[in-house]
């Protein structure tokens, strides 16, 4: 997913070969991830597609069923993988990943640590973000999640910039190894205070933390226990509205008019009451927001160690 | 030179010559500044050298101390115990204890006080004779307290506030910032938002994000934000890939670049060229005679862009720092620079990397100029991107966006297509005072994003 071998760049003009991982895009909201497989078939709506058509096609390639169905076959990002990735837990969104990103100031060569590490998906962002002389160290205290978790990294390239750990954070804290290296932390816990005071002694020097909870008494115990090692404390919420366009097909209606607008094609209807009815079809581009939104994540609070 | 040349962007202490955004009074005031042994603050009316804020950390708080009629110094400031302590208060944020730990004032009301300017008996010339005895800025803000005649009325609350109002005035404090993507964005969003056509901090995020910005890659960008843009974009590259800023017709400002102390590996990574050139089809463009206006006014803006940061050097004393928002007063560029990078950002691209990317293409597109029509310029460049490579293009106003992306369907040059607006909403936590802060950002413009197809 990501170039991490400066001789390679990130460019998607390569073809398709076998191994690869795809993303299968059948709509928007319809989208899946496929490793290609040289014997194997896609199987959907649209028909049986043969992965082997697929090899030696272009990134962003159409590609045709048995019954004449397409899908499009895009090259993974994080962004996309977000979407597609299997959850087993609640997972992160574009909006507040970025967020996140952006305001711990994470940039190529940065250490960060995380937990939980739930189904990957910051940690994929993340990995991103320090690439490719950083590191992500991520946590979980659950087994099972920590293996899926490392199975998504490896299938993804991404094993070598994110290291899965099996820990409890709230209850043992980060590994005494990385005191006074981390840039940033991430921390997704239901009891992130209990986590806070490790998190301050893995931080650098104005290193910065995030504690991200759906519920404002969380938020409250967590900003009354930064105040001992930490500044700057802020607290967000984020969210997106997307919008809808249409080509709008609306007809303005006069009644009675003498046509004065001669140009313009119209039509005369007789109404019912004798007036007359002129009707101008008129075509233009429209947007409105969609009706359906996302109205709570959580609240990310922000600030910057002291040591 | 620095010898902190090769990990500038992470340095966490300031050093001779580093940009560093300075912080005053928690965000009343906001100001750009290189520091030099030479370079001056002016706060109120005494002007105090930056000479002791170099090589110090990032995040350390100066106050002024003005109690010599000798020049004012900045001196760092010591915090007595917690951190945060009671004299604090940013953004609604602090600790209110009373001696026994227990919340004190709660039950303290105003019912009885009454605002007709009677309270201090301390007056104008009380204060300034203490001042010209040596007195320190928290001493006359103790005398005040003493003085005040309705202070212990006040809830705890109140005196809160009444002893942060005096602080700000007697005993500014400064607090030096590292100018990095989140910083940079958030003073002139705060400060002078037309510089950078009012991106918010969260919208960048989402440009990065969506265009899918990492190492290794060559982005192409179209940067009418002041070099807002470009600097975040270099800053995640981390000195590999390519950001090529393009533009129509005369090369806008990129003065933004040079606050993010970006180092000389990075700035290398950040080119420009014209639209046209990029677009050509002849190998070179000084050969096309189509294209000649267009690559002709870039040559010579060039070397006007060059002449000018000489002037700069020459005229300007390093004296001068300009406040995030004066700066269109005095000229369009960031005042108080000296070239001390070897590198300057923003060379012109060579025809050799031209060449490259019109092979490979470009790894994504994004896209800020909100003066420009999207549909025509994005007709045009998304061709120059790699098969399913992804873009971003932000505007102040729904209907370039919606006719981009209508077309953008009709023409089947790309899937996914998305138009979203951003929404960022600040919170104040305190126990029993926790609510969403008072202002809020309204606005922080759409974006469009979307993956290219294959045309074959």
């Amino acid at each position: 997913m990501l170039s991490i071998d400066t001789t390679r760049k990130l460019s998607f003009n390569r073809s398709i070969s076998n191994g690869d991982l795809v993303i299968v895009y059948e709509r928007h909201d319809n989208m899946k991830a496929v490793t290609v497989s040289e014997g194997s078939v896609l199987q959907n709506r649209f028909g049986v597609f043969k992965h082997a058509d697929w090899i030696g096609k272009s990134f962003g390639s159409k590609v045709f069923s048995n019954k004449g169905g397409f899908v499009y076959l895009l090259a993974p990002t994080p962004e996309l993988w977000t979407l597609v990735l299997s959850h087993r837990t609640q997972i992160l969104y574009i909006a507040d990943i970025s967020f996140v990103v952006m305001y711990l100031e994470i940039v190529p060569g940065c250490v960060v640590l995380e937990s939980g590490t739930g189904s990957g998906s910051l940690s994929t962002s993340l990995a991103r973000a320090v690439a490719p002389t950083g590191h992500v160290y991520t946590f979980d205290f659950h087994e099972q999640r920590a293996e899926s978790a490392r199975d998504d990294f490896e299938r993804i390239g991404l094993s070598s910039l994110v290291t899965v750990g099996v820990r409890d954070i709230q209850g043992e804290g980060f590994p005494e190894e990385f005191a006074g290296l981390a840039d940033a932390v991430f921390l997704d816990l239901p009891q992130p205070w209990l986590a806070i005071p490790s998190a301050a002694k893995m931080l650098r020097h104005d290193g910065t933390l995030c504690s991200f909870s759906p519920c404002i008494e969380q938020v409250q115990r967590s900003c009354e226990t930064m105040q001992s090692n930490f500044t700057d404390i802020r607290t967000f919420e984020v969210l997106l509205r997307t919008y809808e366009v249409r080509e709008g097909k609306t007809e303005s209606k006069e009644i009675n008019g003498n046509g004065s607008n001669g140009s313009l094609p119209c039509k005369r209807r007789q109404c019912s009451d004798g007036a007359n009815l002129l009707s101008y079809p008129n075509s233009s581009v429209m947007a409105r927001p969609s009706g359906e939104a996302r109205g709570h994540t959580g609240y990310l609070t922000f600030a910057r160690c002291l040591s | 030179m620095s010898s902190e040349n090769n990990n500038n962007n992470k340095s966490r202490m300031t050093w001779e010559g580093c940009s560093v955004l300075l912080d005053i009074n928690d965000g009343d005031r906001l100001v750009f500044a290189r520091l030099s042994p030479a370079a001056k603050l002016k706060i109120g009316n005494k002007n105090c050298s930056l000479q002791p804020l170099i090589g110090c950390p990032f995040g350390t708080v100066f106050q002024l101390d003005s109690s010599s009629d000798a020049a004012a110094f900045l001196s760092p400031f010591q915090s007595k115990g917690s951190v945060n302590n009671t004299e604090e208060i940013k953004d609604g944020q602090f600790q209110v204890e009373s001696k026994d730990g227990q919340p004190s004032g709660e039950s303290k009301d105003n019912r009885s006080l009454i605002d007709n300017n009677t309270a201090q008996s301390l007056t104008g010339e009380d204060i300034e004779d203490m001042r010209r005895q040596g007195a320190k800025g928290n001493e006359i803000i103790e005398a005040l307290i003493a003085n005040s005649a309705t202070f212990d009325k006040k809830t705890s609350f109140s005196q809160e506030k009444y002893r942060l109002k005096k602080q700000k005035k007697y005993a500014p404090k400064v607090l030096i910032r590292r100018p990095v993507a989140r910083s940079i964005c958030e003073a002139y969003f705060k400060k002078y938002p037309l510089k950078i056509g009012f991106l918010r901090v969260d919208t960048l995020s989402l440009l990065l994000s969506m265009a899918n910005v990492s190492s290794n890659s060559d982005i192409l960008v179209v940067d009418m934000v002041g070099g807002l843009l470009t600097g975040a974009v270099a800053e995640r590259l981390g000195g590999t890939g390519f950001v090529c800023n393009s533009y129509l017709g005369q090369a806008p400002s990129m003065d933004i670049v040079r606050i993010f102390n970006l180092s000389d590996e990075i700035c290398k990574r950040i080119v420009r060229t014209s639209v046209s050139d990029l677009l050509s089809q002849k190998e070179s463009p000084e050969q096309n005679p189509k294209h000649d206006v267009g690559s002709l006014e870039s040559q010579s803006n060039d070397q006007m862009n060059a002449s000018v940061s000489m002037e700069e050097i020459s005229h300007s004393s390093e004296n001068v720092i300009s406040d995030v928002g004066a700066e269109n007063a005095e000229n369009s560029s960031f005042p108080a620079l000296r070239a001390c990078k070897a590198i300057k950002a923003g060379e012109k691209a060579s025809q050799e990397m031209i060449d490259s990317w019109k092979e490979n293409g470009f790894s994504s597109l994004i896209i800020a100029a909100p003066d420009l029509d999207t549909w025509t310029l994005v007709k045009d460049l998304l061709p120059l991107l790699s098969n399913s490579a992804p873009f971003a293009i932000y505007h102040q106003y729904l209907q370039p966006l919606a006719t981009c992306m209508h077309n953008l369907q009709l023409e089947k040059m790309a899937i996914g297509l998305q138009i979203t607006e951003p929404w960022l909403r600040e919170y104040q936590v305190l126990p029993s005072r926790t609510h969403p802060c008072m202002q809020m950002s309204a606005f922080g413009g759409y974006i469009l994003s979307g993956t290219k197809i294959s045309s074959s």
